[in-house]
């Protein structure tokens, strides 16, 4: 086992963090005053590829590997939260179920596009009544001729109002499940514009407050029948599975989050000085940087494992990752809100002001605990797979 | 269109240039990174590949390790990637340097060659024009803005406060300033094709009527007495004066004052 990372990936790190120092943080704290969306980053990101990373090089992509993916977003999110989870929404919950359900042309059509950067895209499952429960969608579409009809809504939907293709979920029947009947889920992509697809109202968030989180709403959405994405029916699967791989981003996410915030801290502890000598000589502060930094490394490991298992999933795609990218999850998560807690904390009062940043990501780390399925969801899919 | 661009490896002098007590850099203390000018030199030729499908070849001098600013060259967008290091290489002086770079450009075809003004390791802004002078082409130097117009170069000279223009028929050399451009960044699927990439590599027996006399420590007339980190120059000090001979006298005293005259 060799934990050494290859030229390649030692160059896109440097990369992304190159680009990260340059372009996204001296934006950030503006993104997340105001809650702009980082629109001249995205442009920027388009222009590098960063939109498309994992994509073949056929669908206009750059053909790299999972891994590569996962520092982009983990570098950005060092510096800026929001930022990351753009490109981890775009790319998890749009790109990759097109590319992998979609149809030759859905793929020429949308994939292309949104691999380099020309449209942004987003991911529309969660309902007001249908949040880890994606049984519970109300949102309908029913085949009218030649079109899908779409009635409902969805909320919380990153990259809402600023996408251009949506990936949207929908009941379209029932079916017959050892003598219950459930609800038939779809996929479907649905683009900016269409009549009847409009947005309501924008959410005001505690953290990664400028990516653009709305309500979609569907008022007799007319989208033509070859929108379908998958088979119909399919849905839930293609839900659950692309979620598998969103998880690695939000990982990815927290993980950059749990970093950036331990790097200025220790930067902070060597200058601030109590007691006539700076905070970094008291053990107390080196104990807590101590675990903070194995905390993030073992992390790290977690994330970097579930894309290495993506990787051999593209390679394969009868091996899962559902597991590794749930762990990677969990823990990378539950890392970030514990280290940017205690980077606020070893920041005393300066970590409660805005302008030391470390409060911003104690606020940005903890959405990383909730979206793309909960921390009580990844402790679900990996016991359910331990007991089986 | 060939462009050759020559890039070299230097280390990072942002955080401060550390020395060994010899007083030779500590280049293992120190990151390694594409000498800047150089890199809006590699931004320049880049430009010329976008407007005018040019082939662009990077060259570099060095140890092994220099590859690695020719992998992020090519992740840039450059197309090839030419290493010259041998042994009887090391220890080169500028003279030697750009005897070496020069009898390895004799191998190739090109049209203009590029290079940055100096390396941030040396400041000593020689190589370039030297190349050009070995090779018998016009150099223009401290390159502002680069435009082509039909067989020509038209370039802005940076001078001080204004700038020349100038023209110059190609083959000829330019050497770049690190204003010229804003270097783009590298692409993630760029880095994996330089990963793959072949890169050429070529030693003493591949270059081009050069002596032996000429090479490496052996061939390097200079002999560094003292080496030292580099003093900026202030912002100088503006001064009005009421008349032309107020001027001339501030001008004479100052002269005086530093011992000019």
């Amino acid at each position: 086992m060799d934990f050494t990372l290859s030229k390649e990936h030692e160059m896109a790190r440097a990369l992304f963090r190159e680009f990260a120092e340059n372009e996204a943080k001296p934006l950030a704290i503006e993104v997340d005053e105001t809650e702009k969306f980082p629109r001249e980053t995205v442009d920027k990101m388009a222009k590098y590829g960063f939109l498309g990373i994992p994509v073949p090089k056929e669908y206009g992509g750059q053909g790299c590997d999972p891994l590569t993916y996962v520092m982009c977003v983990e570098e950005l999110s060092k510096v800026c939260g929001t930022t990351g989870v753009i490109v981890s929404a775009h790319t998890s919950l749009c790109c990759d179920p097109i590319q992998t359900y979609g149809t030759e042309e859905q793929k020429q059509k949308y994939l292309i596009p949104l691999a380099k950067g020309e449209k942004l895209g987003a991911f529309g499952l969660t309902e007001p009544g249908a949040g880890t429960d994606a049984q519970g969608q109300q949102t309908k579409a029913v085949l009218d001729g030649d079109e899908w009809v779409l009635n409902g809504s969805k909320c919380f939907i990153t990259n809402g109002k600023e996408a251009d293709v949506y990936v949207i979920f929908a009941v379209t029947g029932k079916i017959e499940k050892r003598g219950r009947f459930l609800k038939e889920i779809s996929a479907f992509i649905v683009e900016k514009g269409t009549p009847g697809f409009t947005f309501g109202t924008k959410e005001n968030k505690m953290g990664i407050r400028g990516s653009s989180t709305y309500e979609l709403i569907f008022t007799d959405c007319r989208i033509p029948k070859e929108n379908l994405l998958g088979q119909q029916g399919k849905g839930f699967n293609i839900a659950m599975h692309t979620l598998d791989g969103g998880r690695i981003g939000i990982a990815a996410q927290a993980l950059g989050i749990a970093e950036g915030a331990l790097e200025r801290t220790v930067a902070y502890t060597k200058e601030r000085k109590q007691f006539g000598k700076s905070i970094s000589g008291f053990q107390n502060t080196q104990f807590q940087l101590a675990d903070m930094a194995t905390k993030v490394e073992a992390a790290k490991l977690l994330v970097y494992q579930a894309a290495m298992k993506k990787a051999e999933y593209v390679k394969n795609p009868k091996i899962s990752y559902s597991v590794e990218a749930a762990q990677a999850k969990l823990y990378a998560a539950e890392v970030a809100m514990e280290v940017t807690t205690k980077a606020v904390q070893l920041h005393g009062g300066y970590g409660y002001i805005r302008e030391y940043e470390v409060e911003r990501m104690m606020r940005d780390a903890k959405i990383t605990e909730i979206y793309e399925g909960t921390s009580e969801v990844q402790r679900m899919v990996i016991s359910s797979n331990l007991l089986k | 269109m060939k462009v050759i661009v020559c890039v070299k490896q230097v280390p990072d002098t942002k955080g401060g240039v550390k020395f060994n007590p010899d007083g030779t850099l500590d280049r293992a203390a120190m990151l390694a990174i594409m000498n800047p000018d150089d890199k809006a030199g590699l931004e320049a030729a880049l430009r010329l590949k976008d407007q005018y499908d040019a082939e662009v070849t990077v060259l570099t001098m060095g140890l092994p390790k220099a590859a690695d600013v020719l992998r992020e060259a090519i992740a840039m967008g450059a197309d090839n990637g030419i290493l010259v290091t041998d042994r009887v290489l090391g220890g080169a002086d500028t003279w030697a340097t750009s005897t070496t770079i020069a009898g390895a450009i004799r191998n190739l075809d090109y049209d203009l060659i590029i290079t940055g003004r100096q390396a941030i390791d040396g400041d000593t802004a020689q190589v370039g024009p030297q190349i050009a002078e070995h090779l018998g082409i016009p150099v223009i130097s401290y390159a502002q803005d680069i435009k082509i117009d039909g067989d020509k170069v038209v370039v802005q000279r940076q001078y001080d406060d204004r700038y020349h223009v100038l023209e110059a028929k190609m083959p000829c050399l330019i050497t770049a300033l690190s204003e010229l451009n804003e270097p783009r960044y590298m692409t993630p699927g760029g880095i994996f094709e330089a990963c793959a990439a072949q890169i050429t590599t070529w030693g003493r027996a591949e270059l081009k009527d050069v002596e032996d006399s000429n090479l490496g420590l052996a061939g390097s007339p200079t002999k560094i007495a003292k080496a030292s980190d580099k003093v900026r120059k202030g912002a100088g000090e503006k001064v009005v004066p009421e008349s032309p001979e107020d001027a001339v006298s501030y001008i004479v005293d100052k002269l005086a004052e530093k011992h000019i005259i």
